[in-house]
C-alpha cells in the first residue's frame, strides 16, 4: 500500500502538516547561493512528480529553457536513481570539470527503515489495540511520506545546481539526461557492479593515500585545506550519525505518547463520567503532545541532520578536488622528469617541453579553479548552516511555545472540568 | 471433624495454635480496638445521617458518602524529611525524620518531629495490618522493602549522619533511592492519618509522637525468620485464593470486584507505557549528550569562527536540552510511574481486604456446616432413642447455632466495612488521579517553557553567523 504513494512536492494543498518541513523549504535552505545567482531563469529544473515501485522510484524531471541546444522549451521525462548517479560520474570523469567542486549525488531512496517497521508493527499487531494500530500506521505513513518527500527533494536539488552552474549546464550529458526521452541504459547495478564498485572506491582510496605520501604539495593554501576538509569530514560524519540517532529517538519517544494516551482512554471507559471526561481529555491532550513531539523530531532531522549530512557529502566532493588536483600535480611532476630524461638523453626534446608545458598549464588553470571552489565552498557551507540554525532554533521554538500552549489549555480544561 | 482442623485455620499460620474460642476471642478484641465493629459507631453513623437529613445536604445522598465527608475533619499533615544516614557499613540505616503538625485533639501537641527508621514504618504497617485487616479495612501499602537498594546504601562510604541528598554525581542514583523511598513513606503516613480509624490506633500515635526509640521490629527484615515465616503464610493464602471460589450474593460486591481486577488490568498497562516512555527518555537524553559531544568536536573543526562559535554554543544548548530530557524522564517517571505503581500497591491492599471478607464468609459456612451435621446427629440420636447423646447434641446444636450467628454477623460486618472502605477509597482515588495528571502536566509545561528560553537564547547566535 505503501509502494504507490504518488506525490507532487510543489503542491502546496497534498502538503501534510508532518512537512513545513520536507519538500520546498529543503530546496530552498540548500542551495541559497546558486537560487541568487540564477536569475536568468534560461535553464530551469524540477521534479514536477515522483512515483514510488517496489524497488525502485521513478521520477518525472520537468526543464524549462530557453537555451538553444534544446529542441524544444519544455520538456518531461522520466528518471531513476541509478540515472542520478550515472549522471553524476559522468561529471567526475571529464578532466574539464577535475577543477570543480561537482555537485555530490543524491543518496539512493531508502525506504527500507519505514517498510522494516512497518512490517515489526503487522507482526506485533496482536499486543496492540486496533486504535494504537491505526495510530502507529499512520505515524509511520508519515514517516515513509517524509522520507520520500526528502529524496525527491534531493535529487531535485542536485539537477538545480548543476543547472544554475555556468559550466555544469552546458555539459552534453545533462542535455541527453534532461532531454533525451528514453531509458539512459543505468541499469541498476547488479552484483557484479557493486563489487566492481567496490575495488574501484577502493583503488581511489588507495590511490590517495599513495598520492598523499608521495607528492609534495607546495601550497600551504591547499595543504591547509585538505586537512580541513579530513578533519571536517570525519567531525561532520560522526556528527550525522550522532544526530541522526538523536531524532530516531526523539522519534520513539513520540510514538511512547500513543501508549500512554490509550491506554489512558481505556481507563477512562470504566470511570464514572466526570471521571470518564477528565480522563479522556488527558489522553487527548497526550496523543496532541504525541504529534507535536513528532513533529520536533522530523524538523531537526531536516534543518539539523539533513544540512550536516548534505555539507558532509559536499565536503567529500571538496575532498575529491583535492585529490584530483593531486593527480594533476603527479601528472605535472611525471611530466617534468620525462622532459630532464629526454635532455639528457637529448630526445624528444620538443615534444617533452610542450607535454611539460601543458601539463604545467593545466595543473595552473586547475588549482586556481579549485582555489576559487575552495573558497566559494567556505562561503557557501556559512550561509547554509546560518539558514537552517535559524530555521531549526526558530520551528524548535515553535513547537516548544505550541506544546506549552497545549499543556496550559489543557490544564485549563482539566481544571474546569469536575 | 474437630474444629481444628477446619479449612479455613490451616491457611493463616499464625492462628494456627489458636482453636476457634481463640478466634472468636479476637473477634472480641477487635470490637475493643476498632469503635466501628461495635455499636458505638453506629449510634454515631445515625446521628450524622440525622444530621444530615436535617440540614438536608441532598447532594450527598448515602449515609456512607455522608460519613466520609464528616471524617475528611482530620486535620493532620505528616511530612518526612532529611534522609540520614547513621552508622557505617552492614549495620548502618537510614534515618528519617518524621514531622506532624496537627489540631486533632487526640495528639498531646500541635506539632512535634520524631526521627524513625526505615524498618519502624515496617513495623507500623504489620502492627496495623495485623490489627484492622481482619475487620476488613485497606491498610496503605508500605514501600517495599528493597536489598539492593539498602546494601548500595549501606556499602557507600559517605561519611556517616550527613545527608545521603548529597549532589556528587556518584551517590545520584542513592538519593533518588532514598528520595524515592521517603516520598513513598510520607506517603504512607498521610494515607494512615487520612484514615478516620488507622489515625487514631495507639500505636499509630506511638509512632508519631513517642520521643524513645521504638522497639526494633526484628520480624520486618526480608531474610528473617518471621520474613520466611510471612512468605510461607503468603503462599498458603494464595493457595487459598486460587482453590476456594466463593459464591457472591452480593451484588454490590461482585460488581466491585469485577471492577477493582479490570482497574488493575489497566493500570498495569498504563505502568508499563509511562515505564516505556520514561526509558526513551531517558534514552533520548543520553544520544542528545552524544550529539552535543560531536557538533561540539565538529564545532571546534571549524575554521569559521562565527559558525563555529553557533556551533559550539548548538553543542551547549543540546548539553541542556540532555538535562532537560533527564528532568522530563524523571516526570514521567516520579510523577507518574511511581502514582500509579502506588496504586497497584493499594490495589492489592484491596484485594487483600476482598480475601479477608472470603475467610470469614467460609467460617460462616464451616459453622453453617457444622450446625447441620450436630442437627443430623440430634436427629439420629432421637431416632435411635439414646437420651444422653441427645442432650449432648441439643447442647452442640445451641453452640454452633451462637458460632454461626456470630460468623454471620462477623460477615456482615466485614462487608458494611469493606463498602465503606472501598467508597471512601473510590473517592480519594478519583482526587488523586485528578491531581497527578494535572501536575504531571503543570510539569510538563514548565519544562517547555524552559526549552523555549533555551532555543530563544540560541537564536541571536544563529542570526550572527556572517
Amino acid at each position: 500500500m505503501m509502494d504507490c504513494v504518488e506525490e507532487t512536492t510543489n503542491d502546496p494543498l497534498t502538503a501534510p502538516i508532518s512537512s513545513p518541513s520536507s519538500g520546498d523549504s529543503a530546496i530552498e535552505k540548500k542551495k541559497p547561493s546558486e537560487n541568487v545567482s540564477l536569475a536568468d531563469n534560461s535553464l530551469l529544473v524540477d521534479i514536477s512528480d515522483a512515483l514510488s515501485e517496489k524497488e525502485k522510484v521513478k521520477f518525472t524531471v520537468h526543464t524549462k529553457t530557453t537555451l538553444p541546444e534544446f529542441q524544444k522549451s519544455e520538456f518531461l521525462v522520466v528518471r531513476q536513481h541509478e540515472e542520478f548517479v550515472w549522471l553524476h560520474d559522468r561529471y567526475e570523469e571529464n578532466e574539464e570539470y577535475a577543477g570543480y567542486i561537482i555537485p555530490p549525488a543524491p543518496p539512493r531512496p531508502d525506504f527500507d527503515a519505514s517498510r522494516e517497521k512497518l512490517q515489526r508493527l503487522g507482526e506485533g499487531e496482536g499486543a496492540l489495540t486496533r486504535e494504537e494500530f491505526l495510530k502507529m500506521k499512520e505515524e509511520l505513513e508519515d514517516e515513509y511520506l517524509a522520507t520520500f518527500k526528502k529524496t525527491v527533494a534531493m535529487h531535485e536539488v542536485f539537477l538545480q545546481r548543476l543547472a544554475a552552474h555556468p559550466v555544469f549546464r552546458k555539459d552534453a550529458h545533462l542535455r541527453v539526461f534532461l532531454e533525451y526521452e528514453h531509458d539512459l541504459c543505468a541499469k541498476p547495478r547488479g552484483k557484479m557492479d557493486l563489487i566492481g564498485g567496490l575495488v574501484r572506491s577502493m583503488t581511489t582510496t588507495t590511490d590517495e593515500i599513495y598520492l598523499g605520501a608521495t607528492v609534495r604539495d607546495v601550497n600551504d593554501f591547499f595543504e591547509q585545506e585538505t586537512s580541513f576538509l579530513q578533519e571536517y569530514y570525519s567531525h561532520l560524519k560522526e556528527a550525522v550519525t550522532k544526530v541522526d540517532r538523536m531524532t530516531a529517538k526523539h522519534k520513539d519517544v513520540a510514538d511512547a505518547h500513543i501508549k500512554l494516551s490509550s491506554c489512558i482512554t481505556q481507563l477512562a471507559t470504566r470511570e464514572q463520567p466526570p471521571t470518564e471526561r477528565f480522563l479522556t481529555r488527558a489522553a487527548d491532550t497526550f496523543d496532541k503532545c504525541r504529534k507535536i513531539e513528532g513533529r520536533m523530531a522530523s524538523d531537526q532531522d531536516l534543518k539539523l541532520a539533513d544540512t550536516l549530512r548534505y555539507y558532509m557529502r559536499d565536503t567529500h566532493a571538496a575532498k575529491a578536488v583535492l585529490v584530483r588536483r593531486l593527480r594533476c600535480l603527479a601528472a605535472y611532476e611525471a611530466a617534468n622528469r620525462n622532459l630532464e630524461r629526454a635532455r639528457a638523453k637529448n630526445k624528444d626534446v620538443h615534444a617533452a617541453e610542450q607535454a611539460q608545458s601543458e601539463a604545467c598549464a593545466r595543473f595552473e588553470q586547475l588549482s586556481a579553479r579549485a582555489r576559487e571552489e575552495l573558497i566559494d565552498f567556505r562561503s557557501r557551507r556559512v550561509g547554509a548552516f546560518k539558514k537552517s540554525l535559524i530555521e531549526l532554533a526558530e520551528l524548535e521554538i515553535k513547537h516548544a511555545r505550541a506544546q506549552q500552549e497545549l499543556f496550559r489549555k489543557s490544564l485549563q480544561m482539566l481544571k474546569e472540568c469536575q | 471433624m474437630s474444629e481444628e482442623s477446619a479449612p479455613f485455620s490451616s491457611v493463616d499460620i499464625n492462628n494456627e495454635n489458636r482453636d476457634d474460642e481463640d478466634l472468636f476471642a479476637s473477634a472480641v478484641q477487635e470490637v475493643s480496638l476498632d469503635p466501628e465493629v461495635n455499636g458505638v459507631r453506629d449510634g454515631l453513623d445515625k446521628v450524622s445521617l440525622v444530621d444530615a437529613q436535617v440540614t438536608t445536604t441532598s447532594s450527598i445522598g448515602s449515609p456512607i458518602m455522608e460519613e466520609i465527608v464528616t471524617e475528611r475533619a482530620n486535620n493532620i499533615i505528616v511530612t518526612v524529611t532529611e534522609p540520614q544516614k547513621i552508622g557505617e557499613g552492614m549495620s548502618s540505616y537510614v534515618a528519617y525524620r518524621v514531622i506532624t503538625k496537627t489540631n486533632m485533639p487526640i495528639f498531646s501537641k500541635h506539632d512535634f518531629a520524631v526521627l524513625r527508621r526505615f524498618s519502624d514504618f515496617l513495623g507500623l504497617h504489620e502492627k496495623l495490618t495485623e490489627k484492622y485487616l481482619r475487620s476488613g479495612r485497606i491498610i496503605p501499602p508500605a514501600p517495599e522493602k528493597s536489598i539492593v537498594g539498602t546494601t548500595k546504601l549501606k556499602m557507600a562510604s559517605t561519611p556517616s549522619t550527613e545527608s545521603a541528598n548529597g549532589n556528587s554525581g556518584s551517590s545520584s542514583l542513592q538519593s533518588q533511592f532514598v528520595e524515592r523511598r521517603r516520598a513513598a513513606l510520607e506517603r504512607f503516613l498521610n494515607r494512615v492519618a487520612q484514615h478516620p480509624v488507622l489515625c487514631i490506633d495507639p500505636d499509630f500515635r506511638e509512632f508519631l509522637e513517642s520521643d524513645t526509640e521504638l522497639p526494633k521490629a526484628t520480624s520486618t527484615s526480608a531474610l528473617s525468620g518471621a520474613g520466611m515465616l510471612r512468605l510461607f503464610n503468603k503462599v498458603g493464602e494464595t493457595v487459598n485464593k486460587i482453590t476456594y471460589r466463593m459464591d457472591e450474593s452480593d451484588p454490590w460486591f461482585e460488581e466491585r470486584i469485577a471492577r477493582v481486577e479490570s482497574l488493575e488490568a489497566g493500570l498495569r498497562r498504563l505502568c508499563g507505557a509511562c515505564e516505556a516512555l520514561a526509558t526513551e527518555r531517558r534514552e533520548l537524553a543520553a544520544r542528545s549528550h552524544e550529539a552535543a559531544r560531536s557538533i561540539a568536536a565538529a564545532a571546534a573543526a571549524d575554521p569559521h569562527a562565527p559558525l563555529s562559535r553557533a556551533l559550539s554554543h548548538l553543542s551547549d544548548l543540546h548539553e541542556k536540552i540532555e538535562h532537560l530530557r533527564v528532568e522530563q524522564s524523571n516526570t514521567d517517571f516520579y510523577v507518574l510511574t511511581e502514582h500509579i505503581k502506588d496504586y497497584l500497591g493499594l490495589i492489592s491492599a484491596i484485594k487483600d481486604v476482598f480475601h479477608e471478607r472470603v475467610k470469614v464468609f467460609q467460617n460462616w459456612q464451616h459453622a453453617e456446616m457444622q450446625l447441620n451435621k450436630r442437627r443430623e446427629n440430634k436427629a439420629k440420636a432421637e431416632l435411635a432413642n439414646r437420651p444422653e447423646k441427645i442432650e449432648q447434641a441439643s447442647n452442640e446444636i445451641i453452640e454452633w447455632e451462637s458460632k454461626v450467628e456470630r460468623s454471620h454477623n462477623e460477615f456482615d460486618t466485614i462487608s458494611r466495612v469493606i463498602k465503606k472502605e472501598l467508597e471512601r477509597w473510590e473517592e480519594i482515588r478519583v482526587t488523586e488521579m485528578r491531581a497527578t495528571i494535572l501536575r504531571y502536566l503543570e510539569e510538563h509545561m514548565k519544562h517547555q517553557a524552559q526549552s523555549v528560553r533555551y532555543w530563544d537564547a540560541f537564536l541571536p547566535e544563529a542570526r550572527a553567523i556572517k
